[in-house]
């Protein structure tokens, strides 16, 4: 790999110098092209910032998804008919909605609700994911056979119709999607656990320990479980930004806790016909699960190339 | 290629298709008529009679009509036996028949979805082709985050904010309605936007996986310009490995459908499996979701036919479901 790139800078160094391929417009873009790579060498200086800014909102929104209360002094319930629709200001930082309440309060108790129903979609994914995958790849034949075949079927249904299929079922609110958001990703997760699984346990000391007469369930929980989480948690990282936008769309679509209570999609959707008239009830915390997402997807992608 | 060779794989792979879409039906059956507690009881809500639920009679006379007391097993198998004749079933809240309920609002998601995707299959053949042709790092980086960015907002924030901009400041285009091309181009960019961001990302790996390669590097000592050379070879070879994952497109656009049309009030199929759900209707979310997995089993169907045609270093027989 590093020969051919080796060639191709050669190439493109010959190419370049070469007089007559060198016309003006050529001489143009590379001038703009040096100045770029400054801006570019900068960008790069900083992008240690992003991660770090990624971070950071990670942590704030983990906060006040697990104590609201200590971030929000507001009450997220209480209605105050005489400042309805205000807008941002320092007294309500995101404003407040059709009802007076305060949005901020509304967002942090939000956060609760949708961060720790992805957290807990992300877990029921990642301990099914493990338990099938494990067991596929381990037991094999007959079982591994049904257990893929039923992991292509699931697969076969896009990811939403599939949770809402399970939502219509066992009827709304947080934890039930929670619940089908987890089942519908956890085929993925199965996936990847069997792939790792059979990657390690063809491995000269789990032979070994077979060997040596270790118990099976032994091997899988003190060899294989443990390489096998590695890339779990990489796949887990990189779905949060998903999970967190699943739960969040079908709590938009009016499948998550009833009107009350505060979720981020829920949020958005009490905005939409005040969109006119006062648009920061659907946008701010709109802008906040962009945010969110995007921390987790820029913090996973470090971990994946921290990985490799 | 061997020609009877092909045949067997055809006939190995529309089977195996056949059966996912079987399964998929078992499965999405079990979920919405083993794991409910009171089917009847959604069935009177979804008809709009709620004082009806305590009524013995009512009850009975749903459990008849829907052939509730049956054994499960009995009840499968005349459902399965109905759904392979075209009758979907009926459904609570209309009374009508699924498979007409959802004929007559395909129409309407299908032109949406098609344009939608044509539209991102451009932006991302563009998207891919400027960040391969730029050699400029903060040109392509900026490039290469393009997907990433998108695709960590969500389809129905991207809705709003279009519906804010375009219909509320600019006054261009109607906010919701479902006549006339102007009422379909915020639906479809907002649909278009997600399906472009995943398809350019897999287009963007392709591209860059074949700048690398060595009859890259040949043609450039050739002395042919970058261009011609993403033109004529680098965008055939990268983008078929964009084609596996056809797939996934399709449940992007599916996705896409319901939330655009929640958004923008369409009388689509997306809007009617969302209303459905609201209302508990079973028999429209399983004959839709039944629509979906079709859809993605005769897409994965079609690429796995033509991609060896396509590609000729892959052999057939290799590639699983």
């Amino acid at each position: 790999m590093s020969s051919a790139l080796q060639i191709e800078s050669t190439v493109d160094a010959a190419v370049k110098a070469s007089p007559e391929t060198r016309s003006l417009p050529v001489r143009v873009r590379a001038s703009i092209g040096t100045a770029l790579r400054g801006i570019g060498d900068g960008l790069r200086a900083h992008s240690g910032v992003s991660t770090t800014l990624a971070g950071l909102f990670t942590v704030v929104i983990l906060i006040a998804s697990f104590l609201p209360s200590l971030v929000a002094r507001k009450d997220p319930y209480a209605t105050d008919p005489a400042h309805m629709f205000q807008a941002p200001s320092a007294a309500h930082w995101f404003g407040t909605d059709q009802l007076g309440r305060d949005l901020f309060a509304r967002t942090v108790y939000g956060a609760h609700a949708t961060v720790t129903a992805s957290l807990l979609s992300l877990a029921i994914a990642v301990v099914g994911g493990l338990i099938i995958g494990i067991a596929s790849a381990y037991v094999g034949g007959i079982v591994d056979t049904v257990l893929m075949r039923a992991v292509d079927v699931l697969l076969s249904i896009p990811g939403l119709l599939l949770s809402i299929t399970i939502v219509t079922a066992i009827g709304f609110g947080t934890t039930p999607v929670a619940v089908a958001i987890g089942v519908a990703s956890l085929p993925g997760f199965a996936r990847t656990t069997r792939a790792q699984t059979l990657k390690i346990r063809n491995r000269a000391y789990v032979e070994a320990a077979v060997v040596s007469g270790v118990s099976p369930l032994r091997i899988v929980f003190s060899h294989i479980l443990r390489n096998v989480l590695g890339p779990v948690s990489v796949l887990a990282m990189l779905d949060f930004g998903a999970v967190i936008m699943s739960v969040a769309t079908l709590s938009f679509l009016g499948f998550g806790a009833k009107p009350p209570a505060a979720e981020w999609g829920s949020l958005i959707n009490d905005g939409r016909n005040y969109l006119i008239t006062s648009l920061w009830i659907s946008l701010i915390p709109g802008f906040v699960v962009v945010l969110t997402v995007l921390s987790a997807t820029v913090l996973a992608n470090n971990l994946k190339r921290g990985e490799r | 290629m061997n020609p009877k060779g092909y045949a067997v794989y055809l006939a190995k792979r529309i089977g195996q298709a056949v059966l996912v879409l079987w399964a998929a039906y078992t499965v999405t059956y079990v979920i919405l008529n083993l794991l409910p507690k009171n089917v009847e009881q959604s069935i009177l809500v979804a008809r709009g009679m709620q004082e009806a639920v305590g009524d013995p009679n009512a009850i009975a006379q749903v459990r008849a009509e829907f052939g509730l007391n049956e054994s499960p097993v009995r009840h499968y198998f005349s459902v399965l036996f109905a759904a392979l004749h075209g009758d979907l079933g009926t459904s609570y809240q209309y009374g009508s028949n699924v498979a007409s309920l959802i004929a007559t609002r395909l129409g309407m998601t299908i032109s949406v979805s098609l344009l939608a995707v044509l539209l991102a299959v451009v932006v991302a053949f563009a998207l891919a082709f400027a960040a391969s042709y730029f050699r400029q790092k903060t040109i392509r980086a900026i490039l290469q985050s393009l997907p990433t960015l998108s695709v960590s907002v969500p389809t129905f924030w991207i809705g709003l904010l279009l519906m804010q901009v375009f219909s509320f400041w600019l006054g261009l285009l109607p906010s919701i309605g479902q006549t006339g091309w102007k009422t379909m181009v915020l639906p479809v960019v907002t649909m278009a936007i997600p399906v472009s961001a995943m398809l350019s990302k897999l287009l963007m790996d392709g591209f860059d996986t074949v700048m690398r390669e060595p009859f890259i590097v040949a043609a450039k000592a050739h002395g042919f310009s970058r261009r011609s050379i993403i033109v004529s070879h680098v965008i055939k070879n990268g983008s078929l490995p964009a084609l596996t994952m056809l797939g996934l497109i399709v449940g992007g656009t599916v996705n896409g459908a319901i939330v655009a049309e929640t958004v923008f009030s369409r009388q689509g199929v997306g809007l009617l499996i969302q209303q459905a759900v609201q209302n508990q209707d079973f028999p429209v979310v399983q004959g839709v979701v039944l629509l979906a997995a079709a859809a993605f089993v005769v897409v994965n169907l079609v690429v796995d036919l033509i991609y060896p045609l396509l590609d000729p270093r892959i052999s057939h027989t290799a590639k699983e479901v």
